[in-house]
């Protein structure tokens, strides 16, 4: 590999070459393993994670940072929609009674704190109050798993497979899509 | 949670066959083992004699040379009858262990989650069916015939004084057959790394006479006792009201969750969290306020109530007989 070295390289590095090489491989290795680097999950560690937080200050702000870009975080949130029948109303994200999710149209808007409230306190017209049944982080797990639904949130760590018969395009599949502010739906029903 | 778990204590005809051929195993090794280390000291010491005499330290002497050509084959000609031995025996307790009679056989669906197990009674059977957790009673003398299922990745049943291993592996169906001929606890352990909670991933079987299994199973099939006193019954309703009742059921109330473990005889169980915590009112309190601070990674979230709430609701999961 060092004798196909680039003239002006060898020319440098000259009576040298050797080590140069061997300094170039080493740095190239170092600089691979500096890009490694091994999720942190977000394990219950304290009871302070499970108390139910406003949900626009920094902390949260980090948190969602955290979940959107964390597999175990969004795995655990597909896990909750399985789980919780949120399938129920809102289908496979293709919607049903409940809107669909999987474009980026929604009806309070896909900014994490209105999805927080919207499960935590409910929505009028069916959406239930799951703020009493769920913690806090399982909330947040949800609502970046909602999030990665419609590809509006960062797609590198979204699920891509399913434990069963796959009905839609994986999440990790999806083409990115802008968050937009609330948009009414248009026909008042299918909220 | 405690309970025989070895091997070398068999408890019925299926772990007796394969302590057998452990056995054998064992021994035949054992023995090969020393005399090939036995033949290999005295070649050394004969190469070290050879070199002492200045010969070559492979030279044989020529007047030797014909024994030790039949010692060699010798050898060779045992290991083949051992190792054919080996094989013969390994088959024989394979034979074993698929001969076990089935009739009248106990049926039990057990489906492992992480990090847990389910373990359905009688799952034919509508009207007598019933779910518990973590703790599996047996008949002694009785077949058990158990359908192995997995909810999320793959797991490994193993009650070493029972039977072998066997593999729980999602979106396939395996069974295994034993028999436990005498009472006791026998601890088990999921036996295939399935994340981060494997270690606690623990169950019990307890064997017991035929009349104080159908004792049980006369218990297991009841609903739930209803609450006898106002905090009891203030128990049940916050379990009916707060996040316990998303994944949990309690027969004959509102908790209907089929997510993790059935509490509708959590007291008759001797341990939380799959053999955490001691099944105590000071347990059920400190797992269901922070369970990660003792399984970190398990899937039950924490649940933030005032400390007068996590009594209620434990003196009411206490009650559940």
């Amino acid at each position: 590999m060092c004798s196909r070295f680039p003239e002006h390289v060898a020319q440098i590095a000259g009576p040298y070459r050797r080590h140069a090489c061997q300094a170039l491989v080493a740095a190239v290795v170092g600089a691979i393993l500096a890009g490694c680097e091994r999720e942190t999950r977000g394990f219950e560690h304290s009871l302070d994670a499970a108390r139910i937080a406003p949900a626009d200050d920094a902390s949260t702000n980090a948190r969602v940072a955290h979940d959107e870009r964390n597999a175990y975080a969004l795995a655990a949130g597909k896990r909750l929609w399985t789980w919780y029948n949120c399938a129920g109303c809102h289908a496979h994200g293709g919607g049903a009674s409940g809107p669909a999710l999987t474009n980026n149209v929604w009806v309070y808007g896909s900014d994490p704190a209105a999805l927080y409230r919207s499960i935590a306190d409910g929505r009028p017209n069916g959406m239930p109050a799951f703020g009493t049944r769920l913690s806090n982080d399982q909330i947040w797990q949800l609502s970046a798993y909602v999030r990665s639904l419609a590809a509006i949130a960062p797609q590198d760590a979204a699920p891509n497979r399913d434990d069963a018969f796959l009905t839609r395009t994986p999440e990790s599949f999806m083409d990115p899509q802008p968050a937009l502010g609330p948009v009414p739906s248009s026909s008042g029903s299918s909220r | 949670m405690n309970g025989i778990h070895d091997v070398r204590l068999p408890a019925g005809p299926q772990a007796a066959a394969l302590a057998e051929l452990w056995t054998i195993m064992l021994w035949v090794c054992a023995i090969v083992f020393v005399l090939a280390m036995a033949a290999l000291a005295m070649s050394m010491r004969q190469s070290a004699r050879n070199r002492h005499e200045g010969s070559s330290p492979v030279a044989i002497d020529a007047s030797r040379e014909s024994a030790l050509r039949r010692w060699i084959g010798g050898g060779v000609a045992a290991s083949a009858v051992l190792l054919f031995g080996l094989l013969f025996a390994s088959f024989r307790a394979d034979r074993a262990l698929a001969g076990l009679p089935l009739e009248g056989a106990v049926h039990i669906d057990l489906t492992a989650h992480q990090f847990w197990w389910e373990a359905r009674y009688e799952p034919h059977e509508p009207t007598l069916t019933f779910a518990t957790a973590n703790e599996l009673h047996v008949p002694v003398g009785q077949p058990v015939l158990m359908r192995l299922r997995s909810d999320d990745v793959i797991h490994s049943f193993w009650v070493p004084s029972l039977a072998g291993k066997k593999d729980l592996i999602p979106g396939r169906e395996t069974t295994l057959a034993y028999r436990a001929d005498r009472a006791g606890v026998y601890r088990g352990q999921c036996a295939e790394f399935c994340g981060y909670q494997h270690a606690h991933m623990a169950l019990v079987v307890i064997a017991e006479p035929p009349d104080e299994y159908a004792r049980w199973l006369e218990t297991q099939r009841r609903p739930a006792v209803a609450p006898s006193s106002a905090d009891e019954r203030r128990g049940r309703d916050l379990v009916e009201q707060t996040s316990c009742a998303m994944c949990h059921a309690i027969n004959g109330t509102l908790a209907r969750g089929q997510r993790a473990p059935d509490l509708t005889h959590l007291a008759t169980r001797r341990s939380l969290g799959a053999g955490v915590l001691p099944n105590t009112f000071a347990g059920r309190i400190d797992w269901i306020n922070d369970p990660h601070r003792f399984k970190p990674g398990v899937n039950m979230p924490p649940l933030t109530a005032a400390p007068a709430d996590l009594a209620a609701i434990s003196a009411y999961l206490g009650a559940l007989r």
